[in-house]
């Protein structure tokens, strides 16, 4: 037991990889390094340096303006939506004991995207403009999403949840409200479909400090509650019947994991859009840094996920200035080859 | 004194019945063997018993008490399971995989106590798989990963261990590496064992008690050396054979009939 280090305070008691916390606190470096950096680039340079005084309020009021209103939320967004979808995928990929599992695929982000383009369709009136608050966007995202969930789930239901019928239906589903949100942008005013278009792309552009603040707790909450629930889905890892045998309530925790991983993705869809193939690459990723225990695995998920969605989002608005493309485009640029090339291997196997 | 027992147990998959009304008693301390042939319900009847199915109707009374009445963790901290071929997720260390037996007695702020160390020493001491702990679960032989996850149902510290085919895939030295390892924990650690084994020779050495599954019932069970014969074979298996004497064990050895080379002119069985 060289590579642990076990952790006792009265009632608490917890076995730690030293390697893994190792990796942790070099990846949080990493992401706040990277974090400084791309809040510094963009048609204003600002050293990293000042953009620490700036976010700590020492800035030049130019400087300040730009990192505290523009940047700063964007990049934050970017960390946490990356980071909630990496989670989402982590949880899925560990339930359905398969690694090709992502809420892409359950149908939880196409979810999103239908409740979106509806909620620009029917709160347009004829001259299109919006009804009501844009504001209101994220809900009638994060709506959808769960919604999608909940139905992948009610539909899979036969005495209990059988993980492979839960990736088929979830499969059929997507396939459905795909088609079902190209029939709107279709049918409805043309100038909506292209604001569609980015959102299902998936874009942490024109986040303002409001939507952090909305969706940082929540996140917080999910991941927690999921962190006490780790040693449960590293038990489940090892089949049903050896879950049950030993004590595990299996119904019971599928119902709050998929729970907590519907909540992460829809909570990130809500405000970055269908940004693709996070919820599938980081937490691969992950795996090949520290293994598959669960309670290592969600923070370094987290950590690859953020780093994936800022990168990407710091190429799509650098790389083709003054043009900005979504994030979205190049996380799913790197993820399909990757998605390919995990099909692959597994077809090696 | 009785490990388990089933009362007018009935078992089946939608409406057809694969057991009916049983009512078995697993004696407590002695290894037990279930054998029968294929699809004859000794894997659902094993699974059943360590509630990883729902009975039709019927029961199952696990120290006095109906385990449908019990909380699922209590019932893992006195029984464990290992249910055939069970497949390890990739990259999950041999320590990774063991210390989750012990999870029956963790919480959510308690995962790591020092009996939780303690089972988990000792799980992987009398497995022989201390050098391997730190090794990845798929790198392992097929022989040292059946180890890993008897280990695992060690770390569960409980008195009776469930087995369903624990030696399928592994070649005649492994499975006897496995029996005789189990052999141990049965004698040494006075742990009740009832495994479902395909190998009756096997069987028949290892076991203090067989019990022959066929017709949704029991044939018969009982010391192996007062109920294996020719009769039993054909009953079960519906194989003709000859029974002799095992030459090293002394235990009941069975030679099946049917078509091969014949060497030399069959003799009488000498038994």
């Amino acid at each position: 037991m060289t590579k642990y280090t076990s952790f006792r305070m009265k009632t608490l008691s917890f076995l730690l990889d030293r390697r893994a916390i190792l990796i942790i606190v070099s990846l949080i470096g990493a992401v706040i390094l990277t974090a400084l950096i791309s809040i510094g680039i963009g048609e204003i340079f600002i050293k990293p340096d000042a953009v620490v005084k700036a976010l700590f309020g020492y800035g030049t009021d130019m400087n300040e303006l730009v990192v505290k209103q523009f940047r700063f939320p964007r990049i934050a967004m970017a960390i946490l939506a990356g980071g909630a979808l990496a989670v989402s995928g982590a949880i899925l990929q560990g339930m359905i004991r398969n690694p090709l599992a992502s809420p892409d695929i359950l149908g939880i982000t196409w979810g999103g995207a239908l409740a979106t383009i509806g909620f620009l369709t029917v709160f347009s009136d004829k001259a299109n403009a919006l009804t009501v608050s844009i504001q209101w966007q994220p809900l009638a995202s994060f709506i959808g999403a769960v919604l999608a969930g909940f139905l992948v789930f009610i539909l899979s239901w036969k005495n209990g949840i059988s993980p492979i019928r839960l990736v088929l239906i979830g499969i059929g589903l997507t396939a459905v409200l795909q088609a079902l949100t190209t029939l709107l942008m279709i049918i409805g005013p043309i100038y909506r479909a292209s604001d569609a278009n980015i959102w299902i792309t998936g874009s942490v552009h024109g986040t303002n400090g409001q939507d952090v603040l909305t969706l940082l707790p929540w996140v917080v909450v999910l991941l927690i509650l999921l962190m006490v629930y780790s040693r449960r889905v590293n038990l489940q890892e090892l089949g049903d019947d050896v879950a049950k045998g030993a004590g595990a309530m299996l119904l019971r925790d599928r119902i709050t994991l998929l729970f907590i991983s519907t909540g992460l993705a829809g909570g990130a869809v809500a405000f970055a859009g269908g940004v693709g193939f996070v919820g599938l690459m980081a937490p691969h990723i992950a795996r090949k840094l520290v293994g598959s225990s669960f309670g290592v695995l969600v923070p370094v998920s987290a950590l690859v996920g953020s780093m994936l969605v800022m990168i990407a989002d710091l190429i799509g608005r650098t790389l083709f200035s003054p043009l900005e493309v979504p994030a979205g485009v190049f996380t799913a640029a790197i993820g399909a080859p990757y998605f390919i090339y995990l099909l692959y291997r597994s077809r090696n196997k | 004194m009785y490990a388990l027992q089933t009362e007018d147990l009935t078992l089946g998959y939608g409406e057809h019945t694969v057991i009916d009304e049983l009512n078995l008693l697993i004696p407590k301390g002695d290894m037990s063997v279930l054998i029968g042939g294929n699809g004859c319900g000794k894997s659902t009847l094993l699974r059943s018993l360590a509630r990883l199915q729902k009975p039709h109707s019927g029961g199952i009374v696990l120290d006095g008490e109906a385990i449908s009445n019990k909380p699922t963790k209590e019932i893992a901290r006195k029984m464990a399971i290992l249910p055939q071929s069970p497949v390890a997720p990739e990259g999950l260390t041999v320590l990774q995989l063991v210390k989750q037996g012990r999870y029956p007695y963790q919480t959510w702020l308690s995962q790591w106590s020092e009996a939780d160390e303690k089972a988990v020493q000792y799980a992987l001491q009398a497995t022989h798989m201390e050098e391997f702990a730190e090794r990845n679960v798929d790198s392992l032989s097929g022989g040292q990963r059946q180890r890993a996850w008897i280990a695992l149902t060690l770390a569960q510290d409980t008195d009776i261990i469930l087995l369903d085919e624990p030696t399928t895939y592994l070649d005649l030295a492994h499975q006897v590496e496995i029996l005789d390892l189990l052999f141990e924990l049965n004698k040494e650690g006075n742990r009740t064992i009832l495994m479902v084994l395909h190998d009756l020779n096997l069987a028949c050495r290892y076991a203090d008690h067989i019990i022959a599954v066929k017709d949704k019932g029991i044939y018969d069970q009982g010391k192996p050396e007062d109920i294996v014969n020719e009769e039993l074979v054909y009953q079960v298996f519906g194989l003709q054979s000859d029974i002799i004497k095992d030459p090293i064990f002394g235990t009941p050895l069975c030679v099946p009939h049917g078509k091969g080379r014949m060497v030399h002119a069959r003799e009488p069985a000498d038994v």
